[in-house]
């Protein structure tokens, strides 16, 4: 029931992602969602100390660590909202309900030897890889793009979390070590490259080239 | 008594064919030739219709067969219940239309009417024929009479460029539907050694990529007769350019033997795989939304009703194909349910869409124009053709209580059945059908409202619209008669749906006692919807009653509209249907593309300004257009070929002879 | 004879206790901003007053605009007697009810469209272009939730739907529920011109749809219209109840306390709506509603995943 409602609250928060323009409510959501996936581990109702320990470097990291360090960047930029991206937020929310779609069929037809705690966990975790791709490939901003890592990431984290047997833990820590350094990285060289160029548009930086 | 039915139909096709002659050896007396074709054309009917009547209630199959000498010809004509239900939808039609259009003819001062009344007849004989057709070789000589003959109706008004454009537009689009056809006639043949439809049925092991071939090419071919996206694209040209009579028996019936010709193929067919009925309703669903969202964004008045021709297909082909999910899933009441919703469906879009096109033309003589968006006020002088319209538009639209909402209740009754298994196959296809027809529901709503609004409400918007004069009874009668039956069906629709039960049973190839145990659930539904209907018109009455009683001591004052403390309103600052539309259109521009022509007011004072707005065909612009400007490219290397002089065609024709008796004799 | 009590009792509800939805909302609404506010039973006293008045009919009007207000309540009345309360069978049920009832609200619409265009106004015009706009919309979205929810109960009338949400059936298909009734809130304030999308109380006719739909009515024309309307929310919030809160299994009476109890609740909810968010540009009010078809789907996807 609880992870019911907390895979009913990730599939929400992605649309909400995929059809806002504005950067601190992206922000904000992906926090949100961060909590969510730190919980999921211990939320099948094992209290395995490992797991309580993962579960709250996982919540410290995902939702307190990475968000601030988005917002202060974002209140360094001084900007609110993402410019014109490729795909309006009409369309892509249409596209986020044919891509929920598309990841539940894949889900179903996948060969997977071990049930997960509820059925709705695989979907979710697709569908929000997708959403985070979805992310990198159309909005412009350097920020949203970071943002689409993000959650790309949590949607790999998700499907890691359903294997809990087969994967063990010191690979995702790295995931998410590695998660952070590029993150830090990106923080770093956007707030650099706005400095530099006065917007962070990324189909702008091909004029570099020549 | 063997060949009994099927002579008296014959008589009764000969009857119709030689009052069109006759009215062509009357030319020169106008009344005369019109009084003569259109005898020809009603008596005929109504003797067809006789044996129609009798098959389709009884079941059973009739067939007169004559041996030609024309390689795999045959006269070989039948009708089982599927035709017979195809006939009664084109003799009920056929009767109306040249009734209404003996008057609606007369509109047309110093033409030849002589040759409307021969091609009109030929038309109606041709369809008959088609559908009774058992032989391939018949079938295709009779399709190509209809499409000839309904050519040269399209092209009635010939001196107008855009007519011909259409005739044009039309004849190509229906011949490659038929060279389709063509290819497909002889692979059935090639399989089974005749052209004989009997034999095709009888073939039941084709191997399952011939089978799928061979739906393909039917699809294609028959679909650009009935007007399948993005086979469309003649209608809406061709339906206009019509006089309406012509429309109404075209829109109506002529575009339906599109839907005979997939329902004959898919009984030739069996076992039919699942992704046939994918096909169908994925097919179904554009044609339905695209039709309806063109139509909403027309201000033609035929224009806008020959798009909802597309519409209404759709949804005849996505019945179709939720029928034939049920024959593959083995769900008798799935199929049932699907194939009867579609049948029923065209027997009443023939009914509802026969009665607006009559009512539109009743308009267009009336006023003079065709645009909406000039009219007005219709309703008060033109009382009988408003209230016929209306039901026309509410019927359409699949609003309770009228004969619409019967079909729409079938399929979507089946595919909530298909959902409750919660196969996720049934289930997919059914929410595919459930959205769109909830989407074309609430669309043509805002389309037909449009259309009845804006010209039969408000107040006039240009002259035209003022003093109009209701058409003579000769043309409100058959209206009348479509809008009763509209109405008959929607209220006794239990009834309705028991005389289809053989047609049911030998498309969906269920025997008719299955069917009628599975059909009679369903009628017990129907009649308690007749039911609510019954009581929705009592509540109706009863209201009117305490309304009068409530007002007999108050007083009723009459007073200009509320006009907002604006001072001067004007008719022409009344809501037209662009700008009615104009939100939805917005809202699915990505697929509209409509283009607009502004010239926005700039100054504090006014001077002048403009706006116009066209939604042009896209699967035209972005399709056809750029496939044809390939073929134009290629063949035009060819040109030299062409010089211009007779000898050298001749030459030509000579030339080829030689060689294909070369190629013989060898 | 317990049983036809029971079933007649739920319509004569519908129709004593309907009004008062609009002055609880009222109420809620000057509440939240401080007032006193308007008696609750003021729309009673309203249809009181109007009843008792004379007519005025514009003069371009004929017989649609007459016509409308009357089908528009007889409409509204037949499908009162569809809708369930305190989960138990309503006065007619069939499979299958389910379209005539939305069937139905396509009438009333169309009717009170057309009956807006019959009097030629601008403003009446721009209500019902805008009217035909957002219910076309809203359509595709209330097909699928109640799709949704019958896929999920196996039924396929109303009543059955709704007698099938028991306790049980409520805990096992939570994530169904709360989809479809996150779609049945968002239809429900689109349907009857609450504030997101349109505003009753505004002074302008240029932004009301409703409300300027009907600007011409009047007498007991009026008090048709007003108390059709009224009706018209009392099917949504009864609707949108019956889904919401289960059957909690002790009969029907208790059952029915708490859903005509569920449906003041909604009003006030709605109330509280009205007075927390602004009315949306109209330009926006297709996504709010898209959004209402993205729950749908989604309860679509959740009900069928086993």
């Amino acid at each position: 029931m609880l992870i019911e409602f907390m895979m009913i609250f990730l599939t929400l928060v992605n649309l909400i992602i995929l059809s806002t323009s504005r950067l601190s409510t992206c922000i904000k959501v992906i926090a949100f969602q961060g909590i969510i996936l730190g919980v999921l581990p211990v939320a099948g109702g094992q209290f395995d100390i490992q797991l309580v320990i993962f579960s709250i470097i996982a919540i410290s990291v995902k939702a307190i660590l990475f968000p601030s360090m988005l917002l202060r960047t974002l209140s360094q930029l001084n900007i609110h909202r993402e410019k014109k991206p490729y795909v309006g937020y009409g369309m892509s929310l249409l596209i986020g309900l044919g891509a929920i779609v598309l990841s539940w069929w894949i889900s179903k037809n996948l060969p997977l030897t071990i049930t997960p705690a509820n059925s709705a966990v695989l979907p979710v975790s697709i569908f929000t890889a997708f959403v985070g791709l979805y992310l990198i490939i159309t909005r412009k901003m350097a920020l949203t793009q970071v943002i689409g890592y993000l959650i790309f990431e949590n949607g790999i984290y998700m499907f890691g979390v359903i294997l809990p047997q087969k994967q063990p833990l010191l690979v995702e820590l790295a995931v998410l070590l590695d998660a952070f350094v590029a993150v830090f990285v990106m923080g770093i060289t956007i707030f650099h490259i706005s400095r530099e160029f006065d917007h962070i548009e990324t189909d702008q930086l091909s004029t570099l080239r020549s | 008594m063997f060949y009994y039915s099927i002579k008296i139909f014959l008589v009764g096709v000969f009857l119709i064919f030689f009052g069109g002659i006759l009215s062509l050896l009357f030319w020169r007396k106008q009344k005369l030739s019109i009084l003569v074709g259109t005898l020809g054309a009603v008596s005929g009917s109504i003797l067809g219709l006789i044996p129609a009547i009798k098959v389709l209630l009884s079941g059973g199959k009739e067939s007169l067969y004559i041996a030609w000498s024309i390689p795999f010809g045959a006269f070989f004509v039948e009708i089982d219940a599927i035709s017979a239900f195809f006939l009664l939808c084109i003799f009920i039609l056929s009767i109306i239309t040249a009734i209404y259009g003996s008057r609606y003819l007369l509109e047309y001062k110093n033409k030849s009417l002589a040759k409307a009344i021969f091609f009109f007849n030929v038309l109606i004989s041709s369809m008959a024929m088609v559908v009774v057709s058992a032989n391939g070789m018949l079938f295709l000589i009779c399709w190509e009479i209809m499409s000839i003959a309904s050519f040269f109706l399209v092209t009635f008004e010939d001196e107008h460029k855009h007519v011909r454009q259409a005739g044009i537009v039309y004849l190509i689009a229906t011949h490659i539907g038929t060279a389709f056809l063509l290819v497909m006639f002889i692979l059935l043949g090639r399989e089974s050694n005749s052209l004989d439809f009997d034999k095709f049925a009888a073939i039941k092991l084709l191997p399952s990529s011939m089978a799928s071939i061979i739906f393909i090419l039917s699809l294609v071919g028959f679909g650009t007769k009935a007007g399948l996206v993005p086979f469309h694209i003649w209608l809406p040209e061709a339906h206009p350019a019509a006089p309406s009579h012509v429309s109404a028996l075209m829109s109506g019936v002529m575009i339906k033997t599109g839907i005979y010709g997939i329902i004959r193929v898919l009984t030739f067919l069996p076992n039919p795989p699942l992704w046939w009925g994918w096909l169908l309703i994925i097919v179904g669903a554009v044609s339905g939304v695209i039709g309806v969202l063109f139509a909403l964004a027309q201000h033609d008045i035929k224009r806008l009703l020959a798009y909802h021709s597309v519409e209404n297909i759709g949804i005849i082909t996505m019945g179709l194909g939720l029928g034939v999910v049920g024959i593959n899933s083995g769900s008798q009441i799935l199929a049932i349910l699907g194939f009867g919703g579609a049948i029923l469906h065209i027997l009443n879009h023939a009914l509802f869409k026969g009665l607006l096109f009559l009512g539109a033309g009743s308009v267009v003589s009336a006023a003079g124009t065709r645009e909406i968006d000039e009219l007005g006020g219709l309703g008060k002088n033109m009382f009988v053709t408003s209230v016929t319209f209306l039901i026309g538009a509410v019927a359409i639209c699949g609003i309770p209580p009228l004969n619409g909402f019967i079909s729409e209740f079938l399929i979507y009754t089946g595919s909530f059945k298909g959902l409750i298994t919660k196969q996720l196959d049934l289930a997919a296809v059914s929410i595919i059908i459930i959205g769109s027809l909830a989407l074309i529901g609430g669309l043509a709503l805002a389309c037909f409202t449009k259309v009845y609004g804006i010209v039969f409400l408000g107040e006039p918007r240009s002259k035209h619209a003022m003093n109009v004069q209701e058409s003579s009874m000769i043309m409100l009668v058959p209206m009348i008669i479509l809008a009763a039956l509209c109405v008959f069906i929607g209220l006794f629709s239990s009834i309705t749906i028991n005389w289809l039960k053989q047609c049911i049973s030998q498309i969906a190839g269920i025997g008719p006692d299955v069917v009628s145990s599975q059909i009679l659930p369903l009628s017990n539904i129907l009649i308690k919807v007749s039911f609510a209907a019954f009581c929705l018109f009592a509540a109706i009455a009863i209201l009117l009653f305490i309304r009068k009683k409530m007002l007999s001591a108050e007083k009723v004052s009459i007073a200009p509209t509320w006009d907002c403390g604006y001072a001067k309103p004007d008719a022409r600052m009344q809501y037209t249907a662009s700008s009615f539309a104009q939100p939805l259109v917005d809202t699915f521009k990505m697929i509209l593309r409509t283009r607009k022509i502004t010239e926005p007011i700039k100054d504090l004072f006014p001077v002048e300004g403009q706006f116009e707005s066209s939604t042009p065909e896209v699967s035209r612009d972005y399709l056809f257009n750029p496939i044809f400007r390939v073929i134009y490219l290629l063949l035009g290397r060819l040109r030299w070929l062409q010089g211009g002089n007779i000898q050298l065609y001749i030459l030509y024709i000579a030339l080829t002879l030689i060689a294909l008796i070369i190629w013989k004799l060898r | 004879m317990d049983n036809i009590s029971i079933r007649i009792i739920q319509p004569i509800l519908a129709l004593i206790l309907s009004p008062l939805l609009f002055g609880i909302i009222n109420r809620t609404k000057a509440f939240f901003a401080g007032r006193k506010g308007q008696p609750l039973f003021q729309t009673y006293f309203d249809l009181w007053k109007l009843v008792h008045k004379g007519v005025v009919y514009s003069k371009t009007t004929g017989w649609i605009f007459r016509a409308g207000p009357i089908i528009n309540l007889s409409a509204i009345l037949l499908i009162t007697l569809f809708i369930p309360l305190g989960h138990s069978k309503a006065v007619i049920f069939f499979d299958g009810d389910i379209f005539l009832v939305i069937y139905l609200f396509a009438l009333i619409r169309f009717f009170t469209i057309i009956a807006a265009l019959d009097t030629g106004s601008s403003f009446e015009g721009m209500g019902a272009s805008r009217e035909a706009q957002f219910s076309a919309l809203t359509e595709p979205a209330l097909f699928l939730a109640l799709a949704a929810i019958a896929c999920g109960t196996g039924k396929l009338s109303l009543s059955e739907i709704l007698v099938s949400i028991t306790s049980k059936f409520w805990l096992s298909h939570i994530s169904i529920i709360l989809f479809v009734a996150a779609t049945l809130i968002i239809v429900l304030l689109t349907e009857n011109a609450r504030i997101p999308v349109d505003d009753p109380n505004t002074h302008l006719e240029l932004t009301m749809i409703h409300e300027v739909m009907v600007l011409d009515s009047s007498g007991p024309d009026f008090a048709f219209i007003v108390f059709a309307s009224a009706l018209k929310l009392w099917v949504f919030t009864a609707l949108f109840a019956g889904v919401l809160i289960p059957d909690i299994g002790f009969g029907f009476w208790p059952n029915l306390g708490i859903c005509v109890l569920a449906v003041l609740c909604v009003s006030v909810v709605v109330g509280i709506i009205e007075s927390c968010i602004a009315r949306l540009k109209l330009l926006f009010v297709p996504h709010f509603i898209f959004i209402a078809t993205v729950f749908a789907v989604l309860a679509m996807v959740f009900v069928l995943r086993k």
